[in-house]
Order: structure tokens, then sequence, then C-alpha cells
């Protein structure tokens, strides 16, 4: 791949397999009075994918906004590639999030600009690069991967639910970014898309040795990609283990998330 | 990022100002951070431009007409008919028609930008524009701001030439006046002093109705309904400036211009 005049180092120059790149300590997170994060504890490791499971509403969306620093944790420490996030400038703050991939549970398509456009922005304004033709390859590339090269000129508003998150997707994981933070990649997906993807994520992890956050409620998207799965309930991870341990636990709530699973 | 918190009015009012402030400094700051968005500034100047022309050029041409038909009697009664090209010419130049305009931009362009990114904001853009490490301020805000600063007084020079094109036909409804004569009773009541002050008003006007559509905008609530309150709450902000920047502008010009 010619990416010379992309500013992302090569990843593999750090190749240490229990690198902590992600590192959250007791962080706490209310609105008003309201307490969302109540202890939260976790260590991401280069290369390492873990799934989060939680019900609705239990914080899971909130504790990866403040990985990504858009919203700030009351208390506590998160530390991405051994740096304080909160103690960031605008720079750091930009230079570490052009390393983090994000995608939102919406999907958060401008949706002024054509899904062409859409994944062009971040290769122009944000890895600056030059080369129309490099540029294009990649768009393709990453649509292709989504299963959306067919809906390449087509406007947000013109795309269904489950296109619009795939595209989401496609200009995610178009940076090559060394983290991604997959918010509920499969939901409202059909179940052989869903599949796609998840084996898609799969595959970025293993072709990118990137580490991921993966947000989901779906246990074949967890089986799937899961290196590790944390359960988190009112605020706290309450149980953390692979699929296999997890799949044996007694605790109810841990339970009910397996329960469908023979 | 909104975080509700409860306050008391005043109180949410002052941290209102307050993050005005700080996003005007944003705003300055992010002009002059590399690699300024050209292609997006000229797409919303064009927006802007084509969006507002139609409205501006009718209301403008009406004003023109009903000014005429107003003035008349009493000036006729005077005995002063003659001076009607003139008294529309200063009347419109000065005051009319920079702020009919500015309000009917204000109802225009404001609420849409307001609006645009209020809904960017709900359907979490913004956040994800700035997560990509792209600057969503560089991108979205200041073209817009630059944008209505450089239309606006575009528009009202168009709206005013259009505005006393319409007292022309209205003039010669009852008179009869060849357009070269009016045309140089038009150009010759203006001086400088009447022209320069009425157009650097509009370059005011202009910023702040990009600059309240985007705080709006940006700082509206997550909710649908947020995207309503964005629009509306521009307008009215947006129109309550251009009122203010009248006052502090005629203010000024009289102390520099007419002693
Ligand atoms: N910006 C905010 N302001 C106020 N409250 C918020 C904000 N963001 C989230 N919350 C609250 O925090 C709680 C957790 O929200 P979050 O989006 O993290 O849930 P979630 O675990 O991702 O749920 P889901 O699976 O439905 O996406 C919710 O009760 C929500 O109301
Ligand atoms: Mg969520």
């Amino acid at each position: 791949m010619a990416e010379a005049q992309v500013n992302v180092e090569p990843r593999n120059i750090r190749k240490d397999k229990d690198e902590v790149v992600i590192s959250i300590k007791g962080v706490k997170k209310s609105f008003g009075t309201k307490q969302v994060l109540k202890n939260i504890n976790l260590k991401l490791k280069r290369g390492e994918n873990v799934v989060v499971l939680g019900r609705s509403g239990t914080g899971k969306s909130v504790a990866i906004l403040c990985i990504v620093g858009l919203l700030k944790p009351d208390d506590g420490s998160l530390k991405v590639f051994g740096d304080e996030v909160a103690e960031m400038s605008d720079s750091e703050l930009k230079q570490l999030r052009i390393k983090i991939g994000f995608l939102f549970q919406s999907g958060a398509l401008y949706d002024s600009m054509t899904v062409r456009e859409n994944l062009e922005f971040p290769l122009t304004r944000v890895l600056k690069i030059p080369d129309h033709a490099e540029i294009d390859r990649r768009v393709e590339e990453a649509l292709e991967s989504v299963g959306l090269l067919e809906a390449i000129d087509k406007l947000p508003s013109d795309l269904s639910g489950g296109m619009r998150k795939r595209a989401g997707l496609a200009r995610t994981i178009i940076v090559n970014p060394e983290i991604i933070l997959y918010d509920e990649p499969t939901t409202g997906l059909d179940p052989i898309t869903s599949r796609e993807i998840s084996e898609l994520i799969l595959t970025i992890q293993k072709k990118n040795k990137t580490s991921s956050i993966i947000i989901t409620h779906d246990m074949e998207c967890a089986r799937i990609t899961a290196d590790r799965i944390v359960v988190m309930d009112d605020g706290e991870f309450i149980a953390e283990g692979s699929f296999d341990d997890l799949h044996k636990s007694n605790n109810k709530i841990v339970a009910s998330f397996f329960k469908d699973i023979s | 990022m909104a975080e509700e918190v409860i306050m008391p009015g005043w109180k949410r009012w002052l941290e209102d100002i307050g993050d005005q402030v700080g996003f005007f400094f944003k705003f300055l700051k992010n002009i002059f951070v590399g690699g300024f968005e050209w292609s997006e500034f000229v797409r919303q100047c064009y927006e802007i431009g084509y969006r507002s022309m139609m409205l501006v050029g009718i209301t403008s041409f009406i004003m023109g007409i009903v000014l005429i038909l107003q003035l008349r009697p009493t000036l006729v009664s005077f005995g002063a008919a003659s001076m009607l090209p003139r008294t529309l010419s200063v009347s419109f130049i000065r005051e009319i028609g920079p702020v009919v305009i500015a309000l009917i931009c204000a109802g225009k362009i404001a609420s849409s930008i307001g609006a645009e990114l209020g809904s960017m904001k709900v359907t979490e853009q913004l956040d994800a524009m700035e997560v990509s490490g792209a600057n969503p301020l560089q991108y979205l805000v200041v073209t817009r701001i630059l944008a209505t600063t450089f239309m606006v007084p575009l528009l009202s020079v168009i709206g005013d030439a259009i505005g006393l094109f319409g007292g022309f036909l209205a003039l010669n409804i009852r008179d009869s006046i060849s357009f070269s004569l009016y045309f140089t009773k038009v150009i010759g009541a203006l001086d400088f002093t009447d022209f320069l002050p009425a157009f650097v008003k509009t370059i005011f006007f202009g910023f702040a109705i990009g600059f309240v559509g985007c705080y709006k905008g940006f700082h509206s609530n997550k909710g649908t309904e947020s995207v309503g309150i964005a629009a509306n709450s521009a307008v009215v902000t947006a129109s309550l400036w251009i009122f203010v920047i009248d006052a502090i502008a005629v203010q000024i010009t009289s102390l520099l211009f007419y002693k």
C-alpha cells in the first residue's frame, strides 16, 4: 500500500502483544444528579477485541464517548496510549482522535454529502491525502468491504437504516485507525449482513492489529469478534471473561444475555 | 455534550453570554488555522445569495413603491413633489433598505443555518466530525459566518438598487419623470456619508446573522425539538442584534458625520 503521504504511523513498530492501549481506572460520570458511570475499570491491549454487553441505558455509549474526550469524566483516570485524555491540549486530542475510529450508534453520516463525499471527508480533511486516485481507491475499497459499492453516489437520506450503518462503518475504517470503538455495529441489520459485519470486524483486527471495543446486544457478533467480554450493568462492569466463561456464569444478568444460546 | 443542570435564569443568561464570547474567539482562531475551506465558503455564498435573492428583490421593490406612494401626499402638500426622489434615496439607502433586507435575511438565512447545524448536532454529525479529527468549526462555522458577512452587504446593495427602481416606477404612476433625470436626482442626493456608514452597517448585520445562526445551531440541545428551537431563537436573536447594531451605528455616524 502506498501510504507514504499518510501521517498515521505504521502500526507494527511496537507489536508488543501486552501493550495496554486504553487504561480506564475508577471512572465516574454524572449528568445533573443522575450518576451514569459509577466505577468503570478496563484495560484494552493492543490487537485485542473487547465486547461490552449491557442493557439499554446502562451507560455504554457514555463510556466510549469519554475515551475520545467528547465527554469529560468527573473522576478517575482514563489513559489512551499512556496519556491522560482529560489533560490533553486541543492539538494532542486531535492527534489522538486521528488514531481512534469511532462508529456512532446512529451512523452519524453527514447528510448534506453523498456516501462518497462522506468517506472522502476524513481522507482529505484529516489525513490530507493529495492524490485523487489514491482517495478513490480507498473509498471504493472501504465500500466494497461493507458491501455498499452500488450506493457510492447516493445521499444518506436515500439509504436504508442498515445501509447508513454500513456507510458509517466504512467511513470509520477507511483511515485505518489503531483503535476502533464500535457502538452497536450490527444493530438493525439482518442476520446475514450482521454476520458479514462481524467477520469484517474480525478481519480488520487481524489485518491491521487493531484494538477494539465493541458495544453490542448481538450475541452472534460477540461470539465471532470477542477475545474478551465484559458485562456492564448500572454504570459498572459486573463480569468479565471469554465467551465460554461467561456462558457458564450463574450471575442472573450475565446469564440473561446467553439464555438463547445453546 | 449538553449537561442538564438546573440554574436560575439570570445565571444561565450570563453563562450564555460567556459562551457566545468564547464561540466568537474560537471563530476568530479558526479563520487563521491552516487550510481555509474555499470550496465550502463559495458553496455557502452561492446558497445564501441564491436562496435570498428573490425574496430580497421582491421586498425591496415593493418597499420602494410603497414609500413613494406614502411620501407623495405629504411632500405634495408642501409643494415639494420634486423632492420625492431625493427623500426616497436618502431614507432607503441610509436606513430602510439595510434594516429591512437584514431582517429578511435573518428570517431566511439565520434560521436555515440554525436548523442545519442544530440537526447535525442532534444526529451526532458534529460529534462525528470532531471525533474524526476534523474541525467542524473551521469547516462549518467559519465558512458560514464569513459567507453571510460577505453576502448580506452584497444583497443589500442589490436590494437598494431594486428598491430605488421600484420608486421610479411608482413615481411614473402620477408624475412622469425620465429615468435619467430620476437617476441624476437620486445619485445627486447621496454622498459618501450616506452610503458608507450604511454599507459598513450591513457588514455587521451579515456577521450577526451568520454568527447567531451558527451559535444557536452548535449549542442546541440533543432531541429533535431542539432543531426547531435553534432555528427559531436564531431568527429572534439575530433580528434583535440587527436593531441593536442599527442603534449603535446611528450614534457613531451622527458623531462622525452629521454635525
Ligand atoms: N448528554 C447527555 N446528557 C444527559 N444525560 C445523558 C447524556 N448522554 C447520556 N445520558 C444518559 O446516560 C444514560 C446512559 O446512556 P447511554 O447512551 O450510555 O446508554 P447505552 O448503555 O449506550 O444504551 P443503549 O444500549 O440504548 O445505547 C442514559 O440514561 C441517558 O439518559
Ligand atoms: Mg448506546
